[in-house]
């Protein structure tokens, strides 16, 4: 009980975005290393390091050969014709620019879903914080319930009640079930309770302001940190979905890119030159979500979850 | 504590307006009408669909379908299903393997990241979170590509050292399933391991290195422990994971034979739903997923929460002497019993005493 009372405030702390290399803990221990373990310890993570690679670094190699060079020559590096251009003229090409579509609808999906996703949560976790009412529990309870529903048990009977709406194979079918995040309301709740201002909530009160007012002028600039936190892991979690847009989309233009790229795969066996497109558009596809991770890695923070299996 | 919820005694002190009172559900509504959308009706109706079968008239049900209530006929269908079974114990084999491999050497990773030897971290952070941006869709045809015999520079490699490797068979394809789930997740539970031993304060250090603990022990007795909290919860996000596996096998069923249409639990009930129109049976068993999903996560946060034995012990000599400190009491002042029993009830006492005992072991 004592423990859960001194790590709230930590909770809040951490979530500010810091550049994590710098925490003093580590440099201080790092005076007293010796070069040994040094020299052993990075060889291992040189090792992982590579196991994470490989795959990337196949593709890039892949998407500069020709179909036959695919097959003849080896696979860890250049050989024969460099044909990188010539892929992905062709990714962007085929069938109309199909490609480019299916990139603007996984932008739009998960950019779209991710923003008012958030929003939703930041409402629905602020208002489970900081506001004392009947149902709160009872609320609280049944969302938290949701968080551990598998996304695939929901998607099956979301199809049939889509259907019978007129829903499927629309932009809706994907977009709607992307705007509900229990686990980000989840984690809003945890922040809200722990860094939003009550003494300035109650200030603004005083000051005549209403109760949404105060929300989207106070209480959602208090919570930047956790809403930047829960829009990534949304974007993330829809730009990666496969399971509700197979079912519910049948029309390619409203394929998300992974839809897309998944079904030239399924074509290489009939069509080799599949081959090159599908390298190509992984290749395209991958390297602005490698970029962003990477810039955006700091906001992972895992901080934010902290406390949630003792709530 | 007061730090977090300063405003209560405030509030009480005066009453909430009626525009108070409606604010919370006004903040709530939005999210609230689309969890009952996409939640709570889609798990109301897959329960009531699992309890029903439709009657199809005519060879294709063109002379109309009529609905009826089966009882438990679903659930005796999916469940003496040999392959919908046979799917489910699939995924408890992996589970058990992948799990603990991938959260083993999440930590082991946390652990050296963190340790004073690593060189450039924030590099090595960055490659090894990497995968969790890629799609697992686009993470599975990659690998299918480095699977499959012919194209994969890793398969001619071995060949060359004379091996004959088969990533594609009936017995290795779960495992290379699990490959791609673990080089997928690895980094993301490794992120969350990180931030927990980062928050670790730096005198804990401080004090055991001058008690003179090595590396070793200041992981083992130190780091895991306190980074407990961060494990259970990727153990159990990653148990949920394992039950709703579906993409990786369903792309990887073209290379591999091996794969069959109710290889996995979510692969049967999309099978039954949509090859063969099923939905009684496909609702059944999306169910029995869930239900899967909750027993074994509950089971799970029920055996980590113990408290360790000597904290138990603490506890219950804590609430044994609470008891007769209570009783003593209410034989000394009999003329309050109501202030007495609505004090003492429940653990409130509790932490107190628990602390007068600390002080007394001490």
């Amino acid at each position: 009980m004592t423990s859960e009372a001194i790590e709230a405030p930590a909770t809040a702390k951490t979530a500010v975005p810091v550049d994590t290399t710098s925490i003093s803990a580590h440099q201080r221990r790092k005076l007293d290393r010796s070069p040994r373990s040094q020299i052993v310890v990075t060889a291992i993570l040189v090792v992982v390091a590579v196991y994470f690679l490989v795959p990337l670094y196949w593709v890039v190699i892949a998407a500069t050969k020709t179909t036959g060079a695919l097959f003849s020559t080896n696979g860890f590096w250049f050989g024969g014709e460099f044909a990188l251009f010539s892929n992905l003229q062709q990714v962007f090409s085929y069938d109309g620019g199909i490609f480019v579509r299916w990139i603007a609808n996984s932008i739009l999906y998960s950019g779209v879903g991710a923003v008012l996703a958030t929003y939703f949560a930041a409402a629905g976790g602020y208002a489970l914080a900081k506001y004392e009412f009947r149902g709160r529990q009872l609320v609280f309870g049944t969302i938290l319930g949701g968080v551990l529903v598998p996304g695939t048990a929901t998607a099956l009977p979301l199809f049939l009640l889509f259907s019978t709406m007129g829903l499927t194979d629309t932009y809706w079918s994907v977009l709607i079930p992307s705007l509900v995040s229990p686990f980000g309301l989840f984690l809003c709740r945890v922040y809200a309770a722990a860094s939003v201002d009550t003494a300035l909530l109650e200030q603004a009160r005083i000051d005549g302001a209403g109760e949404l007012r105060i929300f989207h002028t106070v209480v959602l600039r208090q919570m930047t940190p956790a809403l930047v936190t829960v829009c990534l892991f949304q974007v993330v979690g829809i730009w990666n979905n496969f399971f509700l847009p197979l079912i519910m989309l049948a029309d390619q233009k409203l394929y998300p890119i992974t839809l897309g790229l998944n079904n030239w795969r399924a074509q290489v066996d009939r069509l080799p030159e599949f081959y090159q497109l599908t390298t190509g558009g992984v290749l395209v596809s991958v390297i602005p979500l490698v970029i962003a991770i990477i810039v955006l890695q700091r906001f992972w923070r895992g901080g934010l979850t902290e406390g949630s299996v003792k709530g | 504590m007061t730090a977090t919820q300063p405003g209560s005694g405030f509030r009480t002190s005066t009453k909430a307006t009626s525009a108070q009172k409606r604010a919370p559900w006004i903040l709530l509504a939005p999210f609230l009408a689309l969890f009952v959308l996409t939640f709570i009706i889609p798990i109301i109706s897959a329960l009531f669909q699992s309890f029903t079968t439709v009657d199809r008239e005519g060879l294709f049900g063109e002379d109309g379908v009529t609905g009826r209530f089966a009882g438990f006929d679903n659930y005796v269908t999916a469940l003496n299903d040999a392959g919908f079974v046979g799917s489910i114990w699939r995924m408890l084999l992996f589970g058990i393997v992948q799990v603990p491999v991938m959260i083993v050497l999440c930590t082991i990773l946390a652990l050296l990241l963190e340790s004073a030897s690593a060189r450039w971290p924030g590099f090595f952070r960055a490659v090894y979170f990497m995968p969790y941006g890629v799609p697992g869709v686009i993470a599975t045809i990659l690998w299918s590509f480095l699977y499959v015999p012919g194209l994969s520079p890793i398969v001619s490699l071995l060949q060359s050292m004379g091996l004959q490797p088969d990533f594609l068979g009936a017995n290795s394809v779960l495992w290379s399933i699990a490959n791609i789930v673990t080089w997928t997740y690895t980094g993301y539970n490794m992120l969350i391991i990180v931030a927990q031993l980062k928050s670790i304060p730096g005198e804990v250090y401080e004090a055991a290195k001058m008690d003179g603990a090595n590396a070793f022990q200041v992981a083992w007795r130190i780091q895991i422990p306190l980074i407990a909290p961060a494990l259970v919860l990727t153990t159990v996000f990653s148990i949920i994971g394992t039950l709703q596996l579906f993409a990786e096998p369903q792309i990887l069923s073209t290379v591999a034979p091996a794969i069959d249409t109710e290889y996995t639990p979510n692969y049967a009930a999309y099978t039954n739903a949509f090859a063969f129109n099923e939905y009684g049976v496909a609702s059944a068993q999306a169910v029995i997923i869930a239900l899967a999903a909750f027993i074994l996560s509950f089971a799970f946060l029920a055996l980590t929460n113990r408290p360790p034995k000597d904290d138990r012990d603490r506890r219950a000599r804590a609430k044994r002497d609470g008891l007769e400190a209570r009783r003593a009491l209410q034989g000394r002042a009999p003329a309050r019993p109501v202030v007495t029993t609505q004090a003492a009830p429940g653990l409130q006492t509790a932490p107190g005493l628990q602390n007068g005992t600390k002080g007394a072991d001490a």
